[in-house]
């Protein structure tokens, strides 16, 4: 009996142990988002629709989302390092831009070295806008699956302006000075208040140089890099732009300087926003997504009335990047795979199941977003769609150079010193010349003045 | 006959060992190669890094090149040396943050305590003491959280009482983060001070305060004349123990993040940028063999103070 029983226990060990290895498979999928938190829509989609229909699409395989909840800048130390190692989740969420920098040192690899030939057969490759494909591409490969894309403006208190004076629902700066018009008039009737909010700082990353620096830039006529691929050092764009950061937060108090430098200073500018401290902010359509929306931290409260928007103004009507009136400038998301995932296969099973329309839909649902597809439908958002149709016509992007993310850390550092007051625009400049020069190299840098 | 076993004994005793040298090596190759894989070796790697421009992210991670002594060079560039944010500010910034806080702050601090409860009754004593050291032994991460709630503008501890007592709010972590960082380290250091004093105070014998204090001589007087003057190779000790350890100490970061603006970016935390946030390994590597060089001459220091006090002795 024991005898039989102890064969019993044996077979049962044996058979799963047997068994475990060859069909139980473990996928971890991490991304900046957390339920009831940052970017909580991506989190509750993930874990709600796409685990579940996938598990039960693919039996054998789970699934299990981190929900990472610190700062972008910190996730991306987090992948650094891990996939340095050869750890680290199997699907994560990416930013686009960090691609070429990531490639370049060998922590990614495109998606078909990592899962084979099949992955250039998806479908959905074909139901990629032209301008998306880019987000995730690099040197003709993909390295990972765009999710969308994303345009940005002036997000205004419309409550506010209307009782500085100002006819909220017309209200479109055509240059700089009008901007800091309308901010000294809310000033002059809330002196406590800090109506304008362009991001600066090295807390916020690359909120600093995206939504900030890049805005007034472009509206300078210059980028970042010139038309060879050399990084501007000196010029008159960059003496503007930092002049205006002087203005608006050393000289005249626009801004509240605190925000900028504070660690946790980007959820401070937007409770500012909430709060009515701040009635004009420079952000993404991301603010809107998913910043403001009700029953989120920084709720605006009667939102659909008091939340406007209005394009950023080149410096002077004209004078923006391409000659433009108006700029903007757009970056994308996705998913990508880890180099070194231990199933490959089932990763990129997980990713393409992902981006197909019906769990794409099912985002949509829960937070509308301009997609990366272009079968997916767009739910009715009037937000989106003026936004989507007025800027993505205007927009810029990042350079593809694997030291953009270098550089762009001394962009944010040159800002913090010119709002702090630490350093005039000369000398910030000075500073960001050498430290750019010595990331870069003397050849890749260019001087305009 | 009573020599003759002795010296056979000494020379055995001289021999004597548990395992042949062979197996004695064997036993001790483990312990070995852990010690070389995860000392030695990471030491030599250091250095080595140090003169390349490895990096985690972008082209110099998979083919770093040598070049020379250009980290180095470049982080002594007089041109740059003493702007915030660089490395010559940071090692100012933490010469004065070692004097402020560990020779001035922990050190007076310390003796100051350890002096005073001498003189008070048992259960004051042991009272004192256990503050002292329940700030001391505190895990790193729980004191920092503690201490950032403590002096928050908006919601902090420290403003509700300066509120409740008729005065303004004050934005400490803004305004002043170097002193919120000195106040913090001396704060959490003193109790080592005060418990290596203590213990010195105690090895000097009662009869000369009672002789003393039959002289009638004030408790200045006996501490400057009979207490300080007995203990001063302990002070010695202490000074240097501190000064390496507040050299070092990374914990300031959790208050202030380095920052704002780089005011509060003392070496270690410069070290932890360069490397881990701007993944600059070989300049990076660079700082943390400064560093070493810098604690080597601490500890040289030290070890030579301790020689010369055995050396009367023996």
């Amino acid at each position: 009996m024991s005898n039989r029983l102890r064969a019993l226990a044996l077979g049962l060990v044996g058979a799963t142990a047997m068994a475990a290895p060859a069909f139980a498979v473990d996928l971890d999928v991490t991304c900046r988002c957390v339920i009831g938190g940052v970017n909580s829509a991506t989190a509750e989609w993930i874990e709600n629709s796409v685990i579940p229909a996938f598990e039960a699409a693919n039996p054998g395989v789970n699934v299990r989302l981190n929900q990472f909840g610190g700062e972008d800048a910190q996730l991306t130390q987090q992948l650094a390092l891990d996939f340095s190692t050869g750890a680290g989740p199997d699907v994560s969420a990416f930013d686009g831009f960090l691609i070429p920098s990531f490639v370049e040192g060998g922590l990614l690899k495109s998606l078909d070295e990592v899962a084979g030939a099949e992955v250039n057969d998806w479908s959905g490759w074909d139901a990629l806008s032209e301008g998306s494909r880019a987000l995730m591409l690099y040197d003709g490969k993909y390295y990972g699956i765009p999710l969308g894309t994303d345009v940005r403006m002036i997000h205004t208190r419309k409550d506010i302006l209307a009782e500085a004076g100002i006819d909220a629902d017309t209200w479109q700066p055509t240059s700089w000075e009008e901007l800091l018009d309308a901010a000294r008039a809310i000033k002059a009737i809330k002196p406590d208040s800090f109506p304008l909010q362009i991001n600066a700082g090295v807390a916020m990353g690359e909120a600093t140089t995206m939504q900030g620096y890049w805005l007034l830039l472009l509206g300078t006529g210059e980028s970042v890099i010139d038309e060879n691929g050399k990084f501007i050092v000196e010029s008159q764009g960059i003496l503007d732009t930092l002049n205006l950061y002087k203005t608006v937060y050393v000289d005249e108090k626009l801004g509240d300087q605190r925000a900028q430098l504070l660690a946790d200073g980007r959820n401070r500018s937007f409770a500012n926003f909430r709060d009515g401290v701040t009635a004009l902010l420079l952000e993404g359509d991301y603010f809107y997504r998913s910043v403001t929306p009700e029953g989120s931290e920084f709720a605006v409260a009667n939102r659909d009335e008091v939340q406007g928007w209005a394009k950023v103004p080149a410096q002077e009507p004209g004078k923006g990047i391409r000659g433009q009136d108006f700029v903007t400038i757009s970056g994308g998301t996705g998913f990508v795979l880890n180099p070194n995932t231990d199933s490959p296969a089932e990763a990129w099973a997980f990713l393409s199941f992902m981006n197909e329309p019906e769990q794409l839909s099912a985002f949509q649902a829960l937070q509308p977003r301009i997609t990366a597809r272009t079968d997916v439908e767009i739910p009715d958002s009037p937000f989106l769609t003026e936004t989507s149709q007025t800027l993505l016509p205007l927009t810029t992007a990042r350079p593809n150079d694997p030291n953009y993310n270098a550089v762009s850390s001394e962009i944010q550092r040159m800002t913090e010193a010119v709002v702090s007051g630490e350093l005039s625009p000369e000398e910030a400049m000075a500073q960001y010349k050498a430290s750019v020069t010595a990331i870069v190299g003397a050849d890749n840098v260019v001087s305009l003045l | 006959m009573t020599t003759e076993p002795i010296t056979t004994e000494a020379k055995k005793v001289r021999n004597f060992s548990l395992l042949s040298n062979r197996a004695g090596a064997a036993f001790l190759t483990p312990a070995g190669l852990l010690v070389s894989v995860f000392v030695i070796v990471p030491f030599f790697w250091v250095i080595f890094v140090s003169f390349t421009n490895r990096t985690l992210l972008g082209r110099t991670a998979l083919n770093p090149e040598f070049v020379g002594l250009a980290n180095y060079l470049a982080l002594f560039d007089p041109a740059t040396f003493f702007q915030r944010g660089q490395f010559g500010f940071s090692l100012i910034l933490t010469t004065q943050f070692v004097l402020a806080s560990a020779l001035i702050g922990q050190a007076l601090l310390g003796l100051l305590l350890a002096w005073l409860i001498q003189t008070v009754p048992p259960w004051i004593k042991r009272l004192t003491e256990t503050f002292v050291i329940a700030a001391w032994i505190l895990p790193e991460v729980v004191i920092g959280f503690a201490w950032f709630a403590f002096l928050d503008r908006d919601a902090g501890t420290l403003n509700m009482m300066l509120n409740a007592i008729g005065l303004p709010s004050g934005d400490f972590l803004l305004d002043q983060p170097f002193w919120v960082i000195v106040v913090f380290n001396t704060w959490r250091g003193a109790a080592f001070s005060m418990m290596l004093f203590n213990s010195a105070f105690s090895s000097i014998p009662p009869s000369y305060f009672q002789a003393a204090d039959v002289a009638g001589a004030t408790s200045w007087q006996k501490f400057r004349d009979i207490a300080v003057p007995l203990i001063r190779g302990h002070i010695v000790t202490n000074l240097i123990l501190i000064t390496m350890w507040t050299f070092n100490t990374f914990t300031p970061f959790l208050l202030t993040n380095g920052g704002p603006s780089y005011r509060t970016e003392l070496v270690s935390i410069y070290n932890y940028r360069v490397a881990f946030q701007d993944f600059q390994f070989g300049k990076g590597a660079a700082v943390g063999v400064i560093m070493m060089l810098i604690n080597l001459a601490f500890a040289l220091v030290y070890l030579s103070i301790g020689r010369k006090k055995k050396a009367p002795g023996t």
